[in-house]
């Protein structure tokens, strides 16, 4: 990367070029990476809302069954007297997931913080593909369209679970959202595909071809490596998706029997030519779902692996480590998504090798756990609140992670398999891992995006009410599932066994509103800080990564100089220097200044 | 600074080898997208063979083959393309550019015939679906015989979106071509043909493998 010393003049007509342009260039149609970020980031949070108030939703039936809904209940379900229908029931989970897991969390990851912190972390200018980057953003607009549209359509939105089996969301008499919801259900997710795939071409070209002189592999930040892998993931695991979302377009379109199996009757009549495989269709989805949890932690994990770093005041522990368990659990997550099918139908010789496939996962997993609690050891911790969300961080995902061992087990998986444990599982997976990882990134970054603090007082209070509402919710799920609650069930109660389980629900869904509420405290200190939270210096939390050294917020182009790196980001409480940081590009102290620029040529 | 250098890059070689690498990695998706479908072929033609040599034979092998053909002669124009800008032979880019639109565009209207007869003989899936002249009779009254619909989704699946990724590639070449003819493209920048050629070849490379599977197993 040597050769990029040579362009150390390219800002010069960057910022003649800022003048000139238009309000619509400028924050709409933005070929401005930050701009671009932040336009993720807003979108991303206003479907967290919606995704949430359909998870409200869902308790509330879950909780009080057939009982009129307060306030909205008259408008949403005047003919029903109120009351939610099974067929309502059915759409509210099949798009709360839908929303949070293609709208929100993959999106905010990749599309906000992987688009605000990449180039400004590897020391760029800009994504290698700015047209691209912007086209990423846009093309999110029909997805979003999409998925508003079919709430309004006959039928209503898609109902057939997020996972869209078919023949059930192959068939548009299966069920009464199985018609056009359904479409729209899958014309939203192609879109969504184009973009994720668009975003991971310009995110890996550009991590590999933009960095700053002396900017080496390993001395990214693990932000960075995140992105870069979880990169990786979307270009080689989605497009297979998106193909099976076409196929499964056609088969409703043209009657193509892609998914359709033979003799296949709805109302007496035969449907579809036959032959065609649903098990196939799950093969197919789960090869790009299950590298799409990972997707949704990875980045996730870098981000907390920067904040500790940051606010332990040491060096990572064992960096290389953990850019290999980044890469392990992503290689990894390649070849166990048949764990997701024990109950499908399958030969336990193939079950057995998912399973240990699977199990495996823990290892790498293990690896970062210990480095980050080898990072904290013996730290002088601040508990900022950036830092308060990373530790939950580690802690829910150590939860989320063993729970996620036991139904790799086939045989524990049989029993579990429909339960709430899964319920369980992945929310403390996303919700009380990667979303936690995904606050503290906001409050970390606030000051870089937004060039104003956040509120500390606030953000502790929405943090500490937040983790206490989040482990009420979800921890008692764990104990619903090895119950055998079964999920997705409008009214499970109509099963005697399950009865005694309501009071527990009762005490989950009060969890789950208070939890819903305390959010008000995040977006308030959110639209308050941006207006009128103190302003920041560059680097507020004294941090070593690149970013830190660009203004608060980077105008266009991002540096007022050319960054030269000239060491890694994890250098705190280094020797050579008196402060307990030491930024990447702070030249060595004279007589070291030789072997750094040996280093890096 | 050359003039085709965006800001945000540092020379113009930085600028071809990120151009370069971003089509590289777009293949790499272009190949999953493919394979999920190659995925779907491979299992159907395990599960049902003889659907699959019965609706092989009703493709038409010599329009196939003419079309391999032309593909093939407008990978070899893409690539002499690619050569005439290196060696800033104007005319001789321009011309080649107009062949390898041409060749896209005879392939492009052989697979319409194809399509069109299809569609008379009712091979299309669907409602009217109909194996009418079926070359084996013995199979053609068997209950198998119904998953020759099967092999025609494929088939049209497949084809269709090769063909899409054809009129995709003949819609950037029109935009080259344009470019080429007010003389955009010389040996120091010449990088969209390059990579417009990156993509042609994939698109081909693809066909490669369609021909054989869908009109050769017969």
């Amino acid at each position: 990367m040597s050769s990029t010393i040579a362009g150390a003049h390219v800002h010069d007509d960057s910022h003649s070029h800022e003048h000139t342009l238009g309000f619509l260039q400028k924050y709409v149609f933005s070929l401005d990476h930050k701009v671009i970020g932040i336009q993720f980031l807003f979108s991303t949070l206003l479907w967290f809302v919606v995704g949430g108030l359909l998870a409200l939703a869902v308790r509330w039936q879950v909780a009080w069954p057939w009982s009129d809904m307060p306030i909205v209940g008259e408008m949403l379900f005047s003919g029903e007297g109120g009351q939610i229908s099974p067929e309502f029931y059915t759409m509210l989970f099949t798009m709360h997931a839908t929303i949070m897991i293609f709208f929100v969390i993959i999106p905010i990851l990749a599309g906000a913080f992987g688009n605000f912190l990449i180039p400004l972390m590897i020391g760029a200018d800009d994504m290698a593909f700015p047209v691209l980057n912007m086209l990423s953003y846009w093309v999110m607009w029909p997805a979003f369209i999409c998925m508003i549209a079919a709430f309004f359509v006959e039928g209503g939105a898609a109902s057939a679970g997020w996972t869209s089996y078919p023949p059930l969301a192959s068939v548009a008499s299966a069920a009464p959202a199985s018609g056009p919801g359904q479409t729209l259900w899958l014309w939203g997710l192609i879109f969504v595909g184009i973009s994720s795939m668009m975003g991971s071409v310009n995110y890996m070209t550009t991590i590999i071809q933009m960095r700053a002189p002396g900017m080496t592999m390993f001395r990214l930040p693990m932000t960075v490596w995140g992105m870069f892998i979880t990169a990786i993931l979307q270009a080689f695991a989605l497009p297979v998706l998106t193909a099976a979302l076409f196929m499964q377009l056609l088969d409703r379109e043209l009657g193509t029997g892609f998914f359709i199996p033979s003799g296949y009757e709805i109302n007496n009549a035969s449907v579809g030519a036959g032959g065609g495989q649903p098990l196939l269709w799950q093969h197919l989805f789960w090869f790009y779902s299950h590298p799409a949890v990972y997707i949704m932690i990875l980045p996730a994990m870098g981000i907390v692996s920067d904040i500790i770093a940051t606010f332990a005041r040491k060096p990572l522990f064992g960096y290389k480590p953990m850019v290999y368990s980044l890469a392990g659990i992503a290689g990894l997550g390649f070849i166990v998504w048949g764990h997701h099918m024990f109950m499908s139908g399958m030969n336990p010789a193939l079950g057995l090798t998912f399973m240990v496939s699977t199990m495996m996962i823990a290892l790498p997993s293990a690896v970062k756990t210990f480095n980050w609690l080898g990072t904290i050891w013996g730290g002088r911790l601040q508990f900022t609140t950036a830092m308060l969300f990373g530790l939950s961080f580690v802690s829910m995902f150590i939860i989320g992670g063993l729970s996620g061992i036991f139904m790799a087990a086939t045989p524990v998986d049989i029993f579990i398999h429909d339960t709430y444990y899964i319920v369980a599982h992945i929310h403390y997976v996303l919700f009380a891992g990667t979303a936690m990882g995904v606050f503290g990134g906001i409050y970390y970054w606030f000051p870089k995006m937004f060039g104003r603090m956040m509120n500390e007082k606030l953000g502790k209070l929405h943090f500490f009410l937040t983790f206490i509402f989040l482990n009420c919710t979800f921890f008692p799920m764990h104990i619903l599932g090895a119950g055998g609650f079964p999920r997705r069930l409008a009214d499970a109660y109509h099963y005697k066994t399950f009865s005694h389980l309501q009071p527990l629900n009762e005490f989950i869904t009060y969890s789950a509103l208070g939890m819903g509420a305390v959010q008000l405290i995040f977006v308030f200190n959110f639209v308050y800080s941006m207006f009128w939270g103190p302003r920041c210096g560059r680097n507020p939390w004294r941090a070593n990564s690149l970013e830190w050294q660009a203004p608060s917020p980077p105008g266009h182009g991002n540096f007022d100089f050319q960054p030269i790196v000239y060491r890694g980001p994890y250098e705190y409480a280094s020797p050579e220097v008196d402060e307990d940081y030491y930024p990447q590009t702070q030249p060595p102290p004279e007589g070291r200044q030789a072997e750094a620029e040996h280093a890096h040529h | 600074m050359n003039a085709h250098v965006a800001h945000h890059f540092d020379n113009a070689e930085q600028q071809f080898v990120t151009a370069n690498l971003g089509m590289w990695l777009f293949l790499v998706t272009e190949v999953m997208f493919f394979s999920g479908l190659f995925a779907v072929y491979t299992i159907y033609r395990y599960l049902y063979p003889e659907a699959f040599h019965e609706g092989s034979r009703h493709l038409d092998l010599v329009l196939g083959t003419i079309n391999t053909t032309v593909l093939l002669l407008s990978s070899l124009t893409v690539a002499l393309s690619v050569r005439a800008a290196q060696l800033n032979r104007q005319k001789q880019l321009v011309w080649l550019l107009v062949a390898t639109i041409a060749l896209g565009t005879v392939f492009l209207v052989i697979k319409a015939v194809e399509y069109s007869h299809k569609f008379e003989e009712g091979l299309v899936p669907g409602s009217g679906f109909q194996l009418r002249h079926p070359y084996d009779e013995a199979f053609a009254d068997s209950s198998r015989a119904r998953h020759v619909e099967l092999f025609f989704a494929v088939y049209f699946a497949m084809t269709g979106f090769h063909a899409l990724h054809m009129v995709i590639g003949l819609g950037i070449f029109i935009t080259v071509l344009v470019l080429a003819i007010r003389g955009t493209f010389h040996s120091e920048y010449y990088t969209p043909v390059e990579v417009t050629g990156l993509y042609w070849h994939f698109v081909d490379i693809v066909w490669i493998f369609l021909f054989p599977l869908l009109y050769l197993v017969a």
